[in-house]
């Protein structure tokens, strides 16, 4: 088994790329926590991770704001490998393959495959709803200027968005359990060359043909032929 | 009336909590209500005052904009204002109606139905909708949730202020400050029956003097509230500084604090342990073992080790 941190291994996220996925994770599971501490009391002990009960509301904007700048770095530079293709439809019709891991009747995917992507797109959707209805009723600096209808209009949109995010959190969380290599991946930086075969077979390919051009080995293109049939 | 109305064992409802309140007290609690007589009002903000210093309250002291609403609105430390409006009737004469604006202490609050804090808004058997600031957080949830827009979040501690009415003085069995400072008879406090039967007498006595529309403002879309009306016009409640005709609690918050709440929690806890149980049922999918292709493979590390190239160039590390 060839480990993913060393040399020997891809590279799939850069030092930075890692950093600021790991500075809005942590921020938006901290969203999260004390969000749901506002939302029902059932999750009102979460309080107590913020330092009570008022600290958690005066946090949780502050901890949003933090988390949609460094959101909009990581769209940016997650934006241009996250565009659907057609395989990712045919991947997405095939959802029931992916979860029962029959891996082999997939077809093969890019960088990222739908799953993924779709984490991006919400997540895009999402978090400027979220920030735009989270400074509407943001107190004590913004709400007070705002009309009853607007503040009633955003609290309740705010709500149904976090949902929304929170499901796709869960998701994306389970999914970097569910698929060995991939949180080391996000934490260390590298995957093996089979992880990537197996899981990104086009990205696999492009990188190493970047790295052993097709001129320079025959045998390289028949071996796609093989992979992606 | 008795003294006990107002008790920590006599709570019927309470923002932001699952188990119930202290339920072995029953029945012995008469609702009370206080009346405001439109008609009667002459304007003179007597109860305006006693409200501050009952409730020891100082607001700044503002500016004459022209008009005799002063302050023009309610402040975190002016929980009852009157409002006052020059309505000219179908015949042209001119109506003077002065309408005291305060918490309406709603059977169904819109507050604490907003409120996320546990306790931080209760509602006594006795029907008053008391803050309890010890516990509120500030978020202003509850002035969302009003249909009257009555709270007001305070500046200096950042906690939600409204009329009590004067819960303090009801556990002692006194009236609130306003209808004791009352020098008309226009506000008038006693038990919901009986402020009930008195603006029933005064509805009467006023479609009498040729006031055919008076009324009694009880609006059943927060289930009634425990301040009442009687008003000249009760068809046009809004000729009164905006009186809403018919209050509810805001679908936009029903939508949001409503069953969409336990249902939207419930699914948070549902999507973590369907991970759970999917790892466990169908298992992950664990690192691929084989090299893809050994040409490739060795080829590639020939490469690597061929190039030897420092992590910073790769963009492992910085």
């Amino acid at each position: 088994m060839s480990h993913s941190n060393t040399k020997k291994g891809i590279l799939r996220y850069t030092w930075w790329a890692r950093t600021n996925h790991w500075v809005v994770a942590i921020s938006f599971v901290l969203l999260v926590l004390s969000g749901l501490a506002l939302f029902h009391p059932f999750f009102w002990s979460f309080t107590g991770l913020f330092g009570g009960p008022i600290p958690t509301r005066f946090i949780h904007p502050w901890i949003g704001v933090v988390m949609s700048l460094f959101f909009l770095l990581l769209a940016v530079q997650f934006f241009k490998e996250s565009f659907i293709k057609r395989h990712d439809i045919q991947w997405l019709k095939q959802i029931r393959d992916v979860l029962s891991n029959r891996d082999e009747k997939l077809p093969p995917v890019g960088k990222n495959n739908a799953g993924q992507k779709l984490v991006y797109w919400i997540m895009v959707a999402c978090v400027p709803v979220l920030l735009v209805t989270g400074i509407i009723i943001w107190r004590p600096y913004f709400a007070d200027a705002m009309p009853l209808w607007l503040l009633r209009f955003a609290v309740m949109v705010h709500a149904y968005t976090a949902f929304l995010a929170i499901i796709t959190l869960i998701i994306h969380i389970y999914s970097g359990i569910w698929v060995k290599g991939s949180i080391r991946a996000m934490v260390q930086g590298r995957v093996s060359k089979a992880w990537a075969k197996h899981h990104h077979n086009l990205w696999y390919e492009e990188v190493m043909k970047e790295r052993n051009p097709p001129s320079a080995d025959k045998d390289d293109d028949s071996s796609r032929q093989q992979q992606s049939p | 009336m008795r003294g006990d109305q107002i008790n920590l064992q006599n709570i019927v409802a309470r923002s932001a909590s699952n188990a119930p309140s202290p339920q072995i007290r029953d029945g012995g609690v008469e609702e009370v209500t206080k009346l405001i007589d439109v008609s009667r009002c002459i304007g003179c903000k007597a109860c305006q005052v006693a409200c501050s210093e009952w409730n020891d309250l100082r607001d700044e002291v503002g500016e004459c904009v022209g008009v005799y609403d002063n302050p023009l609105d309610l402040t975190p430390n002016t929980w009852e204002v009157m409002r006052f409006n020059e309505y000219e009737d179908e015949q042209g004469n001119l109506e003077w109606l002065i309408r005291k604006d305060n918490c309406m202490h709603c059977e169904e609050p819109g507050c604490l139905e907003a409120c996320p804090a546990p306790g931080a808004i209760v509602k006594y058997a006795n029907g008053i909708v008391d803050f309890n600031s010890e516990h509120c957080i500030g978020c202003g949830y509850c002035v969302a949730g009003c249909p009257f827009d009555i709270p007001r979040i305070s500046e200096k501690d950042e906690k939600a202020y409204k009329c009590t009415l004067c819960s303090d003085r009801v556990f002692h069995g006194l009236e609130p400050a306003c209808v004791k400072s009352c020098p008309t008879g226009s506000i008038m406090f006693g038990t919901r029956e009986d402020m009930h039967e008195l603006a029933a007498a005064r509805t009467d006595f006023l479609k009498g003097r040729g006031y055919e529309k008076a009324g009694i403002y009880d609006p059943a879309g927060v289930g009634g509230t425990h301040v009442i009306y009687v008003l000249q016009h009760a068809d046009k409640p809004e000729i009164y500084g905006n009186l809403p005709e018919d209050p509810r609690i805001s679908p936009m918050v029903d939508a949001w604090k409503g069953v969409t709440k336990p249902l939207m929690s419930a699914a948070v806890g549902l999507a973590a342990l369907t991970g759970f149980f999917h790892y466990a049922i169908k298992g992950p999918k664990e690192e691929p073992e084989d090299d893809p292709d050994e040409r490739t493979a060795t080829a590639a590390v020939r490469t690597d080790e061929e190039s030897a190239s420092p992590d910073s160039q790769e963009g492992d590390r910085p």
